[in-house]
């Protein structure tokens, strides 16, 4: 196995302030990645910083072998990037098909076409409502995003990020805030994609977490703590100090 | 349905010069045809993009300024006139984007406000090119095939084909997967660009759109003045453009047309009742902002439906039409 993403002594500060000290972190391509670590430790700022919504400091990024250290969010998505959103990210005024179709578009040469209407674009939205399908959410594809439930919501993240054929995926937390029903059906979800897809995952539920991961990198205070498979991080006895508190 | 009442909006407009009642009217239309135009090109940026221009008067007056001293200087025609204001002004639209987009929100508003200015002060001080406070006078109309648009009903006509033209363009461009796209940036721009949208590039096509189409706005403006002055660049008339979209509803094709309508018909009909007719006019605009904060369009739509939800609670069948009220087809 290769190493699809790349992060190597990543460095980002605002002011004073250094949120990520010299992060290196290798994702091997098809392996399911797992970022933990307590509220704060810079997760989330790291999958900002490999998604290209924050700019690092100093360090490098590579995605595929290519360097998108400076690259724009845009040009790694185009890469093969894609990211689901701690806070959900979607296209509240318009319904769930026209917000899939949006994340087909962007990666279709048809993004700049100034003609024909979109809502009635055949090609994308028969490719759309087999996604929505994939998660489940075809039969609620012509409602307005608010008439749906909070699980829907998080369902249609993944969706989208899915819709974008990504060669990595980015999931930040995504059971958060989510019941035990609609915790299982996103876990069922997590389950069916494809193998080929490389995955890296922000997740509290440890449970969940190690039960999907192959390996576990560990963060604190901007810090990679350790890296390793389940059983080395979770008998790590820093992983035990800083993360699970015993 | 909806194409019969279009249909029948087209006989309306087409037939106007016979119903309305008088010359002073039919320029009164030809006005708002105008103001209309300039709105719908400022809603492309404020309604469509998300992005908030306090400067837009400046593509207005400098498409005008350019062609009447084409005209009047050099002795150019009409057509090799408005074609080079028309190139000039949406390169400086272009230049101006470059400046203006390394911003967004208030910042964004404050930069166009400061361009805005800057050709203001241009069009006032440099009395050499422009004539400073007195303006260009002595234009002439263009007479395309023929007809003479110093007849009002004939600059009617002309200003209506100009209106539905540009109005059909702008119809095609937002309902397109562009538009699409120029839409979601406005809603969720760092989502977009996790998309793979390049937000930066849309903004700066839809930005030069609009100082195009503020071009266009501005050919026709002094085409019907035969004059143009500083004050058509001011920061009021910036100002007022936007109230005719905020009033009549952004992000909509018919919001800046209505909005246009209302300011226009409160500048010259009210203004002959009330001395105090700004004050009217900002009563309104009150109105607007605290119960239609949407616009006049999105309130009639909303009356509209809870005028169907009434009726579906009495038991009666509403006409409902498949897909109705998808968020993509603002009206």
């Amino acid at each position: 196995m290769s190493a699809i993403l790349e992060v190597s002594a990543l460095c980002k500060s605002f002011g004073g302030l250094q949120v990520a000290r010299s992060i290196d972190l290798n994702v091997e391509q098809g392996e399911r990645h797992l970022l933990i670590g307590p509220n704060g430790a810079g997760k989330t700022t790291l999958f900002n910083l490999i998604s290209g919504d924050l700019t690092a400091s100093s360090g490098s990024i590579s995605l595929m072998g290519h360097k998108v250290t400076r690259s724009s969010t845009a040009v790694r998505a185009q890469l093969g990037l894609a990211r689901t959103y701690q806070i959900l990210t979607l296209f509240g005024r318009d319904n769930l098909l026209h917000n899939v179709k949006l994340a087909l578009l962007g990666k279709s040469a048809m993004r700049w076409r100034q003609w024909g209407a979109f809502d009635t674009e055949q090609t994308l939205s028969t490719r759309a409502m087999q996604v929505l399908d994939s998660v489940g959410l075809s039969g609620k594809a012509h409602l307005p995003l608010e008439q749906t439930s909070y699980g829907e919501k998080r369902r249609l993240e993944i969706a989208m990020a899915l819709a974008q054929n990504p060669q990595v995926l980015l999931l930040d937390e995504p059971l958060a805030g989510l019941s035990s029903e609609e915790r299982d059906t996103i876990i069922a979800l997590l389950g069916l994609i494809d193998k080929g897809i490389t995955i890296l995952m922000i997740e509290h539920d440890m449970e969940v977490a190690l039960a999907f991961a192959d390996r576990i990198t560990l963060l604190h205070d901007g810090e990679v703590i350790t890296t390793g498979t389940r059983r080395e991080v979770v008998d790590d006895p820093r992983t035990k100090e800083i993360y699970l508190g015993h | 349905m909806k194409r019969a009442a279009y249909a029948a909006l087209l006989v309306l407009l087409f037939s106007l010069p016979w119903w309305i009642g008088g010359v002073y009217y039919v320029n009164l239309a030809s006005q708002i045809l105008i103001a209309a135009l300039f709105a719908m090109s400022l809603n492309l940026l404020v309604g469509y993009a998300g992005l908030t221009s306090l400067g837009h008067a400046g593509y207005l007056g400098l498409s005008a300024y350019t062609s009447s001293w084409l005209m009047v200087n050099l002795g150019w025609g009409h057509l090799a006139s408005a074609s080079a204001a028309l190139a000039g002004t949406t390169l400086m639209a272009a230049m101006f984007g470059l400046i203006a987009l390394r911003a967004t929100g208030i910042s964004f508003l404050m930069i166009t406000l400061a361009l805005g200015q800057i050709l203001w002060g241009v069009a006032y001080r440099w009395a050499g090119v422009t004539g400073g406070d007195n303006g260009i006078s002595g234009l002439t109309r263009p007479s395309p095939f023929g007809l003479d648009l110093g007849n009002p009903n004939y600059f009617y006509f002309f200003s209506l084909t100009v209106f539905l033209l540009v109005w059909g363009l702008i119809a095609v461009w937002v309902a397109s997967p562009f538009g699409a796209s120029i839409r979601g940036t406005k809603d969720q721009p760092r989502r977009m660009s996790a998309l793979g949208f390049n937000v930066w590039l849309i903004r700066w096509t839809t930005f030069i759109a609009s100082g195009f189409l503020g071009a266009v706005a501005g050919l026709m403006y002094v085409y019907y003045q035969q004059f143009i002055s500083p004050h058509s660049l001011s920061l009021a008339n910036s100002a007022e453009m936007l109230l005719m979209v905020i009033a009549g509803g952004p992000g909509t094709l018919s919001g800046p047309v209505v909005g246009a309508a209302l300011v226009v018909l409160l500048k010259n009909v009210a203004s002959d009742y009330i001395d105090r007719w700004v004050m009217l006019l900002g009563f309104v605009f009150i109105f607007i902002v605290m119960f239609v904060p949407g616009g006049i369009v999105a309130g009639i739509a909303r009356l509209g439906s809870s005028s169907m939800l009434l009726r579906k609670l009495r038991g009666t069948k509403p006409d409902l039409q498949p897909g109705a009220g998808h968020a993509g087809n603002a009206p």
